[in-house]
């Protein structure tokens, strides 16, 4: 079997697999499979609402998962994309409602507010692991307690005791008239446009600039990168920031497009801890976190209509949802399973040869 | 005579790359049969081949005279062949019995029954001579030791024929001493040994017949008694090999560097360079001999501004280097060939291509405004892979993929090319073949030629009796006395070295001879 069909075969039978342990739990569960599926794809797809919604749900994925792979990529493990993406949702929300500016700048004043909440929330992080070698891990789980519980005294302060902040303005507002009403008044928003932007700015920063290398070369062997001049603590700190400001812009799109504000939250969102797997879904590769979002956010929003259409029980459908995933980020089994198949065959072909 | 095993007209394939070509290796029963080769030669490819680590393209293995397909190690392991390899494969908080049981464990009721194992491994150790501790951790026993540990593994699973892979690389002269009386003991004992290897002398005193390959191609076998070093480096390398590398006398010019009252600390806050005091001029070579440990590294480490002074003066041609951040440093005009090139020479998940641009990535013309050019880089990369002969299938393969011999020129290729007036060399030519060696030696002195002024610190005295110009003999952190390489004998050096100061009267009548 050619390399490229193996590649191209992966994931089809990753998803096809995903699909069948998928049915045979609702079929175990007395639900039935081709109901189901038909109403995921329906939520999917369905209609122009649906494919706003998909797409609007994807954004924020795309953000948590560049946040998460860009860390990787320069040597460092972020789990701290949650709260600096709590941090950046704040932050764009505040400067939505507090300030008035003109259309659009407004927007992008909120934009790189959120930015630089995301990148102060790992900041902290960076420096602790660049200064005292303590580990970013520990460190940005805790911050991820400490950023739901500030922003929920933020937002109490900010709303004089209120629940959530107040609607921000329509100048700093993501959400478009245009995009909605094509999409039979989904919250489509131009966030998404803004996510390209993101995965490009990795690609870029990444793969085209001195300051990608030098990540990349900290990330991978600090020994060399000191020996070779470079400030091995600065870079993990630009490394941890840099992640962090994906992370925070992550949340403003929440802030901006879909909810307009911030209320308060008893648990994390969960974006952040997705991130995780869609950039591993990605191999940590800036288009590959775009494909492994549109996976994660699509199965994520047909998923709601799985209850309604088919009447499958959420618990049901997350576990559905949660197995797809799983056989494609096993892609690397079937890989190999496809590989040995390949050569059994090739073997056998031999035999019939008079080899 | 009767074959144990017999690898004939093996040819293995990477892509367009050809790993191994045509190569027959027979192995005779209670021999040991040395596998001779350069760096990147094929020797490792062969014997994972052997080892069912890869399938060749072409040829057929035969083990006592049966043709078999080796699909896994495990089916190696069950052919009675057993690796000893470079890099030992051991779990450091762990027991010898516990090491070698590892992934073969003799259980009765779900439990392990250690004790049983343990009297099987003692007794292995005693029969072959080994003399190792059965309940001895890992952590706790010396490498020649933990070699040891590697050789009973396989013996222990039953190995009737061990594969050697350079097994002499990271032990002590006296280890290398009792790892030959080990072989010859083991093919007392009936069993037969491949040993791979680049070492001539090595192979002229433990092995029967020699098998060599050149650039992946099968040269030939011949038999050791039948044989000199001369011959087999010439087969080896493909040309004549100068074992002591031709030079003219130095003409030193201006002093170059300049260390005065050096001290150092190391990481545990002892103090390691003491009151050091050290020039070196333009046009010349300086070696500095001494045995591992006494200073070397944090000395070269001050120096190059990877480790902090505690007091004294570094100067390069007059300016002060004493404090400044090793960018500022290396652009001043110092290179650096770090003794270890795995942490500090190269970033390994790197291209190599990528490796080879590490002191120049952030300059014009490679970048300009914050943007790199890899396509510079490649071509940068192409031009040192070409004039320092890396071997490798391109500048985009990455630098683990290289065998030491070609990253060490890469890193040699990217230290020289930037021509600088100080050229650091620490342990440059350790682990490598003599083509190798003798190349980077030319290089070395042709530096010395352009007026350049080198450092160069081995552990290896004819390496610093044939290279340098002047010998600073280091002990316990400072120089213990400085000698010419004409006017002393390796059993001065080594005295001067364990820190005996030699007589004056005894250097004039060497000088005199």
């Amino acid at each position: 079997m050619s390399q490229r069909m193996v590649n191209i075969l992966v994931p089809v039978v990753s998803v096809i697999l995903g699909l069948i342990v998928g049915a045979i739990v609702m079929l175990v569960s007395g639900f039935n499979p081709v109901a189901g599926y038909s109403a995921l794809w329906n939520g999917i797809f369905g209609d122009t609402y649906n494919i706003g919604e998909t797409v609007r749900t994807i954004t924020p994925y795309i953000f948590s998962g560049l946040a998460v792979a860009f860390a990787f990529r320069t040597g460092m493990f972020n789990i701290g994309v949650e709260g600096q993406l709590i941090m950046g949702w704040l932050a764009a929300a505040y400067v939505g409602q507090a300030f008035e500016m003109p259309t659009g700048l407004h927007a992008v004043v909120a934009i790189l507010a959120a930015a630089v909440a995301g990148g102060i929330w790992a900041f902290i992080p960076g420096l602790l692991k660049a200064k005292l070698q303590v580990h970013e891990v520990i460190v940005t789980i805790m911050m991820n307690y400490i950023a739901l519980h500030t922003a929920n005294a933020a937002i109490s302060a900010i709303s004089d005791g209120g629940e959530k902040t107040d609607k921000i303005y329509p100048s700093a507002s993501l959400a478009s008239e245009w995009l909605s009403s094509m999409t039979q008044f989904s919250r489509l928003h131009w966030g998404f446009v803004v996510a390209i932007l993101a995965v490009i700015i990795m690609w870029i920063l990444l793969e085209k600039t001195t300051l990608g290398y030098e990540l990349k070369s900290v990330g991978f062997n600090k020994n060399a990168s000191e020996y070779a001049g470079m400030n091995v603590s600065r870079n993990i700190i630009l490394a941890m920031v840099i992640s962090g400001m994906f992370a925070g812009v992550g949340g403003a799109m929440e802030a901006l497009g879909t909810f307009g504000n911030m209320m308060k939250m008893t648990a994390a969102t969960g974006i952040g801890f997705d991130g995780i797997a869609v950039a591993l879904l990605g191999a940590n590769q800036p288009f590959g976190v775009l494909l492994g979002a549109i996976l994660f956010g699509a199965l994520k929003n047909g998923g709601l209509n799985m209850p309604n259409e088919a009447g499958i029980p959420t618990e049901i459908v997350s576990i559905v949802i949660a197995l797809i995933i799983f056989f494609v980020a096993s892609g690397y089994l079937i890989r190999l399973g496809l590989e040995k198949f390949g050569k059994k065959n090739k073997d056998t072909q031999k035999i019939k040869e008079g080899k | 005579m009767e074959y144990v095993i017999e690898m004939l007209n093996i040819r293995k394939q990477f892509g367009d790359f050809v790993a191994n070509d045509n190569i027959t290796l027979q192995l005779a029963k209670g021999e040991i049969h040395a596998l001779l080769g350069e760096n990147g030669a094929g020797k490792s490819t062969l014997m994972n081949v052997l080892f069912g680590l890869y399938q060749p393209e072409a040829g057929t293995i035969k083990v006592r005279g049966e043709e078999v397909k080796i699909s896994d190690p495990n089916k190696a392991n069950d052919l009675g062949i057993g690796m000893v390899h470079q890099h030992f494969m051991l779990v450091e908080n762990f027991t010898v019995t516990e090491n070698i049981i590892l992934g073969n464990e003799p259980t009765a009721l779900g439990t392990v029954n250690i004790k049983k194992a343990a009297k099987k491994v003692q007794q292995l150790s005693e029969q072959y001579g080994l003399n190792v501790d059965a309940y001895a951790k890992i952590e706790d026993i010396s490498v020649g030791m933990q070699q040891r540990v590697e050789i009973l593994k396989t013996l222990y699973r039953g190995a009737e024929i061990l594969i050697f892979d350079e097994p002499t690389a990271s032990l002590t002269p006296q280890e290398i001493t009792e790892l030959i009386q080990i072989m010859k003991r083991l093919i007392s004992e009936g069993k037969s040994i491949i040993l791979i290897t680049h070492k001539l002398k090595e192979i002229m005193e433990v092995s029967d017949r020699v098998t060599i390959i050149r650039k992946g191609q099968g040269i030939g076998t011949v038999t050791t008694a039948q044989t000199n070093p001369d011959e087999l480096a010439e087969m080896m390398v493909g040309r004549q090999v100068v074992f002591k590398t031709e030079k003219t006398a130095a003409t030193p010019k201006e002093t170059i560097l300049e260390v005065t009252g050096l001290n150092v600390k190391d990481n545990r806050g002892v103090d390691r360079v003491k009151d050091l005091s050290l020039t070196v001029r333009a046009g010349e070579i300086v070696g500095i001999a001494g045995i591992d440990g006494n200073g070397q590294s944090e000395l070269i480490e001050a120096i190059t501004g990877l480790r902090k002074i505690s007091s004294g003066k570094v100067l390069l041609k007059g300016q002060e280097l004493t404090g400044l951040k090793p960018r500022k440093i290396t652009e001043s005009g110092v290179g650096h060939i770090p003794q270890d090139r795995h942490k500090h020479g190269l970033v390994l998940d790197f291209p190599i291509g990528h490796n080879i641009a590490l002191q120049t990535y952030y300059q014009s013309p490679i970048s300009k405004g914050g943007i790199i050019d890899y396509k510079k880089i490649d071509k940068l990369a192409e031009k040192i892979i070409q004039e320092f002969d890396v071997r490798t299938p391109s500048a985009s393969t990455e630098a683990r993929a290289l065998s030491g011999g070609n990253q060490q020129k890469a890193i040699i290729g990217r230290e020289i090319d930037r021509d600088p007036e100080l050229l650091i060399a620490a342990l440059p030519t350790r682990g490598l073949d003599v083509g190798a060696i003798e190349f980077i030696h030319r290089r070395l002195i042709e530096q010395r030629d352009k007026g350049k002024a080198v450092l160069l610190i081995s552990f290896e005295l004819d390496e610093v009796m044939n290279v340098s110009d002047t010998i600073a003999v280091i002990h316990d952190g400072h120089i213990i006395d400085t000698v010419k390489p004409q006017e002393t004998t390796e059993q001065q050096l080594g005295l001067l070295m364990a820190g005996q100061t030699v007589k004056k009267p005894s250097l004039d009548k060497v000088g005199g001879e």
